[in-house]
């Protein structure tokens, strides 16, 4: 569903290569994972999936970027759009600017594209329910908080219906409730058939969520598995992507003795519990 | 520097009440963090000790003042605020103006400017992007860039909106220290966090808030075991209370070194 091969970046008038060889392949109908430390060059690959980078931002560009059958840098921009959608890091700035009320910022995209009224008032309304964000609908956009901002930046990417969507850091605003909303919203939309891309910090949901993690570090995509074997990797330190406190406490009860060496580093709750009951039950020393 | 509220309440223009009758004192030095979730009144709360809000209801002391009586430029020298946002904050070309920014308004002699911007810059982890246009950077090293232009300005109090946003390991690490120094030098830190993790690990007192009002306060450890408080505000506690309550441990630990120690006791 996208295929990136040998892709290399540098921003305009500068030499440095933000990326540099990256290779991706991503499946139909799964969440990709991807993380990495600040600086890493994630949201630059969020762009460039999603064809914002070469047609917006420019730069210098080599490789190809296959996503949904198109190549993106021969296609425009708007035709770029219809495969992917991109959910960008800040919702201060993916909200229009155009529009008075979240009702009509949710319905702008759809708009654009000529879609019939009607339908497009469903969609507004299944979007709203399925982010929970009904009760916004006659706000003004500017008028929320962070995190509700943040949910109506989502939504108005979801009602797109493309069958890609890129997220980059979707939840940084969002409280931990609202971030399990996204994170199961992303599954169910990955059921549904959706290919999802996701930039995150948070480990544990990432666990939870997504099929494959890839770590990008060092320019490149430097490794990648499945998301527990991934996401309890020691490397991850020196990555500057860290763990989470699951993966620590495990490991150091492993280093006090406490753990079977042999147990496979737990990274969400759900991996903990187990691997905790086994020790407890086991007759101490 | 200690803050109070008595009793305050807040309504918007709108007519929407954000802040219900909030009574809490903070001690001058104390690390202090607020959790609730999105639209609980948090921020809306903290604005009020800069002088962006003044309450409908109540009032706010900062250290002999009330806040009514005061302007927001007065309160800035008091009351740095670092805001969720950090493009309603920034404005600078260079991301060294924008540090130097808040020192040169408040009329602190060139040296003592300097010194305090690198400082700052140092701190947090930016000496290198001094001449960096503040929007060439990405939005975590924003938020950054937002923390020290406040660091720089050297108030007694330090309010931190959703520090550690975006921030990777390394990033929640350098707010940490951050935190530590400026409880060290006796300044009071406030800080609105939904990072449970963050909040136990680094943080003396709690408060939950929900729908504008306070529904707990103590040690994070009294905090974050009043499972029912925690689901009303749907706050979730860190990780490994968590855990431990899915063990089903009487204790919650909240740090790697706590919780490990506590294991052996746990074996049955």
């Amino acid at each position: 569903m996208i295929d990136l091969a040998d892709v290399s970046y540098a921003y305009p008038d500068t030499d440095h290569y933000v990326l540099s060889h990256v290779n991706l392949k991503v499946e139909p109908g799964t969440v990709t994972g991807i993380v990495g430390a600040s600086g890493s060059g994630k949201t630059t690959l969020a762009k460039i999936i999603s064809g914002f980078i070469p047609h917006v931002d420019g730069g210098e560009l080599s490789g190809s970027v296959v996503v949904d059958g198109a190549t993106i840098a021969d296609v425009t921009l708007s035709e770029a759009v219809s495969h992917v959608g991109l959910v960008i890091q800040s919702p201060f700035n993916q909200i229009s600017g155009a529009k008075f009320t979240v009702r009509e910022e949710l319905a702008f995209g759809l708009e654009n594209l000529g879609v019939a009224r009607e339908e497009m008032a469903e969609r507004v309304t299944a979007v709203a329910e399925l982010l929970g964000i009904t009760g916004l609908l006659e706000r003004s956009p500017y008028a929320l908080s962070g995190g509700q901002q943040q949910l109506v930046a989502i939504a108005s990417m979801i009602i797109m219906n493309t069958p890609v969507l890129v997220m980059d850091e979707p939840t940084s605003q969002l409280d931990p409730g609202g971030t399990r909303m996204v994170f199961d919203v992303m599954s169910s939309l990955r059921d549904a058939g959706i290919t999802l891309v996701v930039f995150e910090h948070k480990l544990e949901l990432l666990r939870e969520h997504a099929d494959i993690v890839h770590v990008l570090a060092e320019s490149q995509l430097i490794a990648s598995g499945p998301s527990r074997a991934m996401l309890a990797d020691p490397r991850l330190e020196k990555w500057g992507i860290g763990s989470t406190r699951f993966t620590a406490a495990a490991a150091a009860a492993r280093d006090r003795k406490l753990l079977s060496k042999d147990a496979e580093l737990p990274v969400s709750l759900t991996d903990a519990v187990p691997e905790f009951r086994a020790f407890a039950a086991k007759k101490g020393a | 520097m200690d803050v109070s509220f008595d009793g305050v309440r807040y309504t918007y223009p709108g007519g929407v009440e954000a802040v219900k009758g909030v009574t809490l004192a903070i001690p001058s030095g104390q690390r202090f963090a607020i959790v609730g979730q999105n639209g609980a009144g948090k921020t809306t709360l903290v604005r009020h000790l800069n002088g962006i809000f003044q309450p409908t209801e109540g009032t706010v002391h900062v250290g002999d003042w009330t806040t009514t009586g005061h302007t927001i430029a007065e309160l800035s020298a008091k009351v740095g605020y670092v805001f969720q946002n950090p493009d309603e904050q920034l404005f600078a070309r260079r991301v060294i103006d924008d540090v130097a920014f808040g020192p040169r308004n408040l009329g602190f002699d060139l040296d003592r400017a300097e010194a305090l911007v690198a400082a700052a810059l140092e701190q947090t982890g930016l000496s290198a992007e001094a001449e960096t246009h503040p929007h060439h950077l990405s939005l975590s090293e924003r938020k950054r860039v937002a923390l020290a232009a406040v660091l720089a300005m050297d108030t007694p109090i330090v309010v931190l909106d959703e520090p550690t946003t975006g921030q990777d390991e390394r990033g929640v690490r350098m707010i940490a220290t951050i935190v530590e120094k400026l409880q060290s030098e006796g300044r009071t830190v406030i800080a609105i966090t939904h990072d449970m993790d963050f909040c136990a690990e680094n943080f003396e007192r709690t408060v939950v808030m929900a729908q504008g009002e306070v529904l707990a306060d103590g040690a994070p450890s009294e905090v974050f075991i009043q499972d029912a408080v925690l689901e009303k505000a749907r706050v979730e506690a860190p990780q490994l209370a968590r855990l431990a309550d899915a063990l089903g441990w009487a204790s919650r630990p909240l740090t790697v070194d706590s919780f490990v120690d506590s294991l052996p006791a746990h074996r049955r």
